[in-house]
């Protein structure tokens, strides 16, 4: 089962991964990365605009291509847009498959992905101006891991 | 009308994330890039130019922009490279 969604609203994690886990039975493991709006460095809230044509058909498309890649049983791929403050939760991803290995990986290869190349655009408020996040890198670094 | 979308950065620049407007025949690359400075910034123009930002007509990534034939009730985006982590 792939379970793809942006939302809109705060979300609490453990409310969709339950669910997810019930829904694979005679899993071997799952697999769950979530990612949380970092304090520090003075930002006070961060936003993340997307396009809605592109955005969401990339993450079901990546999700597919993790699924057959590692195949795994499901995986769930959420991701926060919208305004959000420290300590909330931006993004999850969780694979559930019959081995451990397939799900860690598939759970690495897809947040990779999900910050280098999905379509998303990120501005940081700072002592009240708000930045945009350029790409570093590092994150082109972590896509060349994958072939 | 046709309707163009600024992400990122690029609704700063044009100071509006979406603008519609009305033309009689159908626009290449060029006449889109020359409304774009016409009707904004230079700023913006030049900005739509860099190869780095992407081109969608529709919600399909253009391949060549310079290919683009651009209709009423067309949808025309323009995207930065994303953020990273």
């Amino acid at each position: 089962m792939l379970d793809v969604r942006l939302l809109t609203q705060p979300f609490n994690p453990g409310a969709f991964i339950g669910p997810f886990t019930n829904a694979h039975p005679g899993l071997g493991g799952v697999c769950t990365f979530v990612g949380e709006v970092r304090g520090g460095g003075g930002v006070e809230a961060l936003e993340l605009s997307h396009y809605e044509p592109l955005t969401l058909p990339g993450m079901q498309a990546l999700a597919e291509t993790a699924s057959s890649r590692f195949g795994l049983m499901g995986m769930l791929m959420l991701h926060r847009v919208g305004k959000m403050y420290p300590g909330e939760p931006i993004v999850c991803v969780s694979a559930a498959a019959v081995h451990r290995r397939a799900a860690i990986e598939a759970v690495d290869f897809a947040m990779d992905h999900l910050k280098s190349n999905s379509w998303f655009w990120k501005r940081e408020l700072r002592a009240g101006n708000w930045h945009w996040i350029e790409p570093r890198d590092q994150d082109h670094a972590d896509l060349r891991r994958w072939g | 009308m046709a309707k163009l979308v600024f992400l990122g950065r690029l609704a700063d620049l044009a100071g509006r994330a979406e603008a519609e407007f009305g033309f009689s025949a159908p626009l290449d690359w060029l006449d889109v890039v020359q409304w774009l400075t016409d009707c904004f910034s230079e700023a913006l123009g030049d900005a739509v130019r860099d190869p780095k930002v992407r081109v969608a007509l529709n919600g399909v990534i253009l391949t060549d922009r310079k290919g683009l034939e651009l209709h009423n009730h067309d949808e025309l985006a323009f995207l930065p490279p994303v953020s990273g982590g």
